[in-house]
C-alpha cells in the first residue's frame, strides 16, 4: 500500500501547490488592478483614512481641506466655501466618488503619486502616516468672487484668464452646488442632494465653463472670422465692404438680416472696423463667404477649436466650427451661428491669445504642488498653445476691440482710466428662447493682465444686440476690474 | 510491553514537542496582545485566562502523551495548536470589530470549544489504547456514520441555515454532525476495505490497460456516490458532498492500488456534479460566481467571494497588520472566509505559513501511514491525513478561486465547535497511529532494533498481506488494557 500512499503525496502537493499558486495570483500579482478597481470599498476607505492634501489658493488660504473625523472615515472632507469653487475643485465623495480637481488629482492629493515616491518612503522611515500633496491653484480669489456676485442668480459662465501665461484666475458655473454636503458622511444626507442636483433641469453639477452642453457664441466669433480675413488679406481694416441690412444667401431665399434691420453704412458700405464696432452681420457673413471655409476652420483650429486633448487638467470640452459647409451655411456660422459651438474658456483663449499678441498660452488651473510642510514640490511652467495670428494682426485686432468698448456695442464694459478691448455676443439659440448674451474682454489693451469670457444663458434680447452686452459686459468689467486692482 | 521499549531510548522526541508547542504558544499569546494593542491601544484584561488556559490544555495533552503515546509524533500538537490559536486570535479581533470586548464573543465560545476539544483528545488518547481496536466497530462506525451525516434531514432537530441543512439542534446547541461523521466514515472505510481489498485488487478483467473490477464488486462504490449525492442533493452541502466522494475514492485507491478505481470514481463524480449543474439552480450560483465574482449579476447574488479577495488582495505580501485591515466587511469572516480575513491582515506570507502548517499536518499523517504496520492502520492514517488535505483544498481553494466556494469549514481555524471538536479528534487519532508506527520494534532474536524504515516496499508489501509477527505479538496487551 505505500506505493499509492506515495502517489497520494503526489496529489496532495499539487493540490497545496494550486492554493499557493492561486493566493499568489491574489496578493501579488492581480494585487494592484484589484485594488484599483472602482468597487472595491476598502481602498475607498483607505483614502479616507488617510490625510488627504488640501486645495489652496495663493495664500494658502484652504478652499478643499481634509478635517480628522470620528468612525470608520478617519478624515472628512469640507469646502469652506462651498459653491463659491464648487466647480473647479469638484467633490470628494465615498459614495459617489469623485469630481473635476479632487478627481484628476487624486494622485497627488491622496499621495499616492509616483512623484511623491521617496516623500513616502521618508514618511513610512519615519514612521509618520502617509500625508497627500497639497495644490496651489492660480485662481485669483477677489475675481473669481466678483464673478460669481456679478453672475448672481443668472445662469451662465465666467472664465477669466492671465493671457500672458495662460493661469487661469476665475472660472465660475451657475447654478452651482455645495460640495461638502456631497461629501458629508452623512449618507442620507449627501444622497438626497445628489439625488437633487442631478434630478435638476439645471443641470448644477456641470461645469458650463469647460464642459458644457456648448453654446453658439454668436457675435463673439466675429473676431475669429476678422483675425482669418486680416491674416488671409482678405479686407483690411479700413477695406469698404458690403453691409446692407439683409443679405441674399445663395442657394436659399432665407436671407441674413442684421439684428436692427439697419443698413450698416451709406449706400450699404462699412468697414471691417466699423462692422466689428456695431456688429454688422451682413459684413462678417460676406467677409466668411469670400473667406472661404477652410480658412475659417483653420483659424478658429490655431484658436483651440476641435482640440480634444485640452486639460486644465479637467477635460476641455472641443469647441467645434462644422466641416462641409455650404454657402449659407458660411455664411451663418461666419457670425457664430448656424452649428458653431464654444465654450467660455475657448472664447477667452481667442480674447487672451489676440491680447497676448498672437500667442495663445496653454491654459492651466494649478500652479504649484506642495508638501505637507508648504515645500514646493512642483510648479506649473506656462507653456505656448499655438500662434494663433501674427503679433501685426493682433495689434490691429486689438485697436479694433478697444474701438468696441469706446465707440461701439461694447460700452458697458468700460473701465475709467483703463483701455478695455472687447467684443459682445447675441447668441440665437433657435427654439424660441431668449438669445445668450455674451461678452469677451481683455485689459489693460497695452499691457494686458485679464482676458475674460462670460455668457448669460438667456440674457439677451432677440433683435437687439445691446441686450447681450447689457447683460454680459457688466460682468466682464466686474471681472477685469477685480484682476486690475490688484 | 512498555518497559522494553523505554529502555532503548529510540527517541521519542517529547522535548521537542514541548519546546514547539510553547513557541506555538507564544506567538499566539503574542499575536492576541498584538490585536488588543491595535484595536483598543491596551493589553488584553483576559491574557491571563486565555494564555493560562490554553497552556493548562496543551501542556496536559503533552504530559498525557509522554505517559500514554511516548513515541507519537512530535509535531501535530504544536502545529493544531498555533492553528487553533490562530484562529481564535482572528475571531477575536472581529469580534472587538464587532463591538465585543475581551470575552463576551465568539472568541470566547471558540474557547469553550477549544478546550472540549482538547479534552475529547485527551480521552481518545486515553481510552483507545491501539487503533486497531477500532477495527472492531467497523460496521458500528458505519452506521454512525450514516446516521451523523443523514441526521439534519430529519424534521424537528435538522436545521437549514443559510441554505444548507447541515445542522442539527441539541437543547441550546447546534451541531454539524458531518464534521463528525467524516471520521466515523474514515474508520469504516478503512476498516471495510482492509478486509475486502484482496477482492477488489484482484478480480476483474483487462480492458484498454485498466483492470476493471467486476459488476458485483462495484456495490461499495456505488453506495458511497448514491450517499454522496443525497448529501449534495437534500442537504444542499456541494463541500461534503465532494469530500466523502473523494475520501473513498482515495481510500479505495489506496487498498487496493488500482488506477481503474479512480477513473471510475472520477467518472462518476463528474457524472453526479453535471446532472446536478442542470438540476439545481443553487449549483448553478455557485459556478457563474466561481467563473465572475465581480459580475453585477454575481454580486446581486452574493459578494463575498469578491470581497474575500479584494480583501486578500489589500493585504499584499505583507499584509495590513492584525488589527490594521477590514476583514468584517466580508461576510462569514470568521467562519468559511476565515483564510481571507488572515490574508488580509497577516498577508501572502502569513497564507504561506498557515498552508506549510496544513501540509505538515498532511505529511506527518502519510508518513505515518508509511511507518504504520498493520493495513488498517495504514488505510486509517491516509484517509484522515487526505481527509484534512481535501478539506483545506476545497475551502481554501473556493475563496482562492481554484474551484467553486463549497462552504466547508476551515481546519482548526473557523469558528464553530463540532469540526473543532472533529480536527482535534482525527489529530488524537493520528498520534495515535504515529506512536504504533515510531515504536521500535524488536527484532527476530528477541533485541528491538530501529524502527523500520517507512518507505521500504518489499517490508511494506510483506506487513500488509500478513501482519508481521511482531505487530501480532503487541496485538494483546493493548487489548488487556481496554475496560
Amino acid at each position: 500500500m505505500n506505493t499509492p500512499i506515495i502517489r497520494m503525496s503526489r496529489l496532495i502537493a499539487t493540490l497545496f501547490a494550486m492554493l499557493l499558486v492561486a493566493s499568489t495570483l491574489i496578493q501579488f500579482v492581480q494585487a494592484p488592478s484589484l485594488r484599483a478597481r472602482a468597487d472595491n470599498r476598502r481602498t475607498l476607505l483607505d483614502n479616507y483614512s488617510r490625510d488627504r492634501g488640501s486645495i489652496v489658493l495663493t495664500g494658502d488660504q484652504a478652499i478643499a481641506k481634509s478635517t480628522p473625523s470620528p468612525g470608520e472615515l478617519a478624515f472628512l472632507r469640507t469646502y469652506p466655501q462651498g459653491e463659491l469653487y464648487a466647480h473647479v475643485t469638484g467633490y470628494y465623495s465615498y459614495i459617489y466618488g469623485s469630481s473635476a480637481l479632487e478627481a484628476t488629482n487624486d494622485a497627488l492629493l491622496s499621495g499616492s503619486s509616483d512623484a511623491l515616491f521617496y516623500r513616502r518612503l521618508a514618511d513610512m522611515l519615519a514612521g509618520k502616516q502617509q500625508t497627500g500633496a497639497s495644490i496651489q491653484l492660480t485662481i485669483n480669489a477677489k475675481a473669481q468672487a466678483a464673478a460669481h456676485a456679478a453672475l448672481g442668480n443668472r445662469r451662465g459662465a465666467v472664465v477669466a484668464l492671465n493671457p500672458k501665461t495662460g493661469a487661469i484666475l476665475a472660472m465660475v458655473s451657475h447654478p452651482a452646488y455645495d460640495p461638502s454636503v456631497i461629501a458629508s458622511h452623512d449618507a442620507t444626507a449627501a444622497k438626497s442632494a445628489m439625488e437633487t442636483l442631478v434630478a435638476d433641469p439645471t443641470k448644477p453639477l456641470t461645469n458650463r465653463a469647460i464642459a458644457g452642453n456648448l453654446y453658439p457664441p454668436g457675435s463673439v466669433f466675429k473676431i475669429v472670422t476678422a483675425a482669418a480675413a486680416l491674416t488671409n488679406g482678405t479686407v483690411t481694416e479700413t477695406t469698404q465692404i458690403p453691409g446692407p441690412a439683409r443679405m441674399d444667401l445663395p442657394q436659399t431665399s432665407v436671407g441674413l438680416p442684421n439684428w436692427d434691420r439697419a443698413a450698416c453704412g451709406p449706400n450699404d458700405l462699412t468697414t471691417l472696423q466699423h462692422a466689428l464696432e456695431i456688429s454688422c452681420n451682413t459684413a462678417f457673413a460676406w467677409v466668411g463667404l469670400k473667406l472661404g471655409a477652410d480658412a475659417l476652420r483653420a483659424q478658429a483650429a490655431k484658436f483651440g477649436f476641435g482640440d480634444e486633448s485640452i486639460t486644465v487638467p479637467m477635460k476641455v470640452t472641443a469647441s467645434k466650427v462644422p466641416a462641409d459647409l455650404n454657402p449659407p451655411q458660411l455664411a451663418q456660422s461666419s457670425i457664430g451661428q448656424y452649428d458653431v459651438r464654444v465654450t467660455p474658456l475657448q472664447v477667452a483663449m481667442v480674447a487672451a491669445g489676440i491680447a497676448n499678441r498672437g500667442v495663445v498660452m496653454k491654459p492651466f488651473l494649478v500652479d504649484r504642488v506642495l508638501g505637507s510642510n508648504l515645500d514646493v514640490i512642483d510648479q506649473t511652467v506656462p507653456q505656448q498653445y499655438s500662434q494663433a495670428v501674427s503679433s501685426e494682426v493682433a495689434s490691429q485686432l486689438t485697436r479694433m476691440l478697444v474701438a468696441v468698448v469706446d465707440a461701439g456695442t461694447g460700452g458697458p464694459a468700460k473701465i475709467a482710466g483703463v483701455a478695455v478691448a472687447g467684443k459682445s455676443g447675441t447668441a440665437q439659440q433657435g427654439n424660441g428662447l431668449p438669445p445668450h448674451a455674451w461678452f469677451t474682454s481683455f485689459a489693460p489693451a497695452d499691457n494686458p493682465q485679464v482676458a475674460v469670457a462670460v455668457v448669460v444663458e438667456d440674457g439677451g434680447n432677440a433683435g437687439e444686440e445691446a441686450g447681450g452686452s447689457r447683460a454680459a459686459g457688466p460682468i466682464a468689467k466686474a471681472v477685469m476690474e477685480a484682476v486690475i486692482s490688484r | 510491553m512498555t518497559t522494553t521499549v523505554e529502555t532503548i531510548q529510540a527517541r521519542p522526541r517529547r522535548g521537542i514537542e514541548l519546546a514547539l508547542t510553547v513557541l506555538a504558544l507564544a506567538i499566539v499569546i503574542g499575536a492576541w496582545v498584538n490585536v488588543d494593542l491595535a484595536l483598543r491601544g491596551d493589553a488584553p484584561a483576559e491574557l491571563a485566562t486565555v494564555g493560562g488556559g490554553l497552556l493548562a490544555l496543551v501542556t496536559g495533552l503533552h504530559l498525557l502523551l509522554r505517559w500514554r503515546a511516548p513515541y507519537a509524533d512530535p509535531l501535530l500538537l504544536p502545529i493544531s495548536t498555533l492553528l487553533n490559536g490562530l484562529g481564535l486570535v482572528m475571531i477575536h479581533r472581529l469580534d472587538i470589530a464587532s463591538g465585543q470586548q475581551g470575552l463576551d464573543g465568539d472568541a470566547f465560545r471558540q474557547l469553550q470549544w477549544t478546550t472540549i476539544s482538547i479534552v475529547v483528545a485527551g480521552a481518545v488518547l486515553w481510552f483507545l489504547r491501539d487503533h486497531r481496536l477500532l477495527q472492531r466497530y467497523t460496521y458500528t462506525a458505519m452506521a454512525a456514520g450514516l446516521v451523523l451525516l443523514l441526521l439534519p434531514l430529519f424534521p424537528v432537530i435538522g436545521r437549514e441555515v443559510y441554505g444548507s441543512r447541515i445542522w442539527i439542534n441539541l437543547g441550546p446547541m447546534s451541531f454539524q454532525p458531518g464534521e463528525i461523521a467524516k471520521i466515523a466514515l474514515t474508520i469504516f472505510f478503512a476498516a471495510y476495505l482492509v478486509q475486502t481489498r484482496d477482492v477488489l485488487s484482484l478480480a476483474g478483467r483487462r480492458i484498454l490497460g485498466l483492470t476493471l473490477p467486476r459488476g458485483r464488486d462495484l456495490g461499495p462504490l456505488i453506495v458511497a456516490w448514491l450517499v454522496s449525492l443525497a448529501v449534495l442533493v437534500f442537504e444542499r452541502d456541494l463541500g461534503s458532498s465532494l469530500l466523502f466522494f473523494g475520501l473513498f475514492v482515495a481510500m479505495l485507491y489506496v487498498a487496493t492500488e488500482r488506477v481503474s478505481w479512480i477513473a471510475i470514481g472520477l467518472s462518476l463524480f463528474a457524472a453526479g456534479t453535471y446532472v446536478a449543474y442542470l438540476l439545481f439552480p443553487h449549483v448553478q450560483r455557485r459556478v457563474q460566481l466561481w467563473l465572475d465574482p465581480f459580475s453585477a449579476e454575481s454580486i446581486k447574488q452574493s459578494d463575498q467571494l469578491a470581497k474575500g479577495i479584494m480583501g486578500m488582495a489589500s493585504g499584499g505580501l505583507f499584509g495590513t497588520g492584525l488589527g490594521q485591515g477590514r476583514p468584517w466587511m466580508t461576510s462569514f469572516a470568521n467562519s468559511d472566509f476565515i483564510l481571507p480575513s488572515l490574508g488580509e491582515e497577516l498577508g501572502l506570507f502569513g497564507v504561506f505559513a498557515i498552508l506549510v502548517l496544513y501540509a505538515l499536518i498532511v505529511e506527518r499523517g502519510l508518513r505515518t501511514a508509511l511507518g504504520v504496520r498493520d493495513g488498517f492502520g495504514k488505510l486509517l492514517a491516509l484517509g484522515l491525513a487526505f481527509s484534512i488535505a481535501l478539506q483545506v483544498f476545497v475551502v481554501i481553494g473556493g475563496v482562492t478561486r481554484v474551484i467553486p466556494l463549497t462552504g466547508l469549514t476551515t481546519p482548526f481555524l473557523s469558528l464553530g465547535g463540532s469540526a473543532l471538536v472533529a480536527n482535534w479528534s482525527i489529530v488524537a487519532l493520528l498520534l495515535r497511529i504515529s506512536d504504533q508506527a515510531r515504536r521500535p520494534v524488536p527484532d527476530s532474536d528477541g533485541l528491538p532494533s530501529a524502527r523500520v524504515r517507512a518507505a521500504r516496499p518489499g517490508a511494506s508489501a510483506a506487513s500488509l498481506s500478513a501482519p508481521a509477527p511482531q505487530a501480532r505479538a503487541q496485538a494483546p496487551a493493548p487489548q488487556a488494557g481496554m475496560p
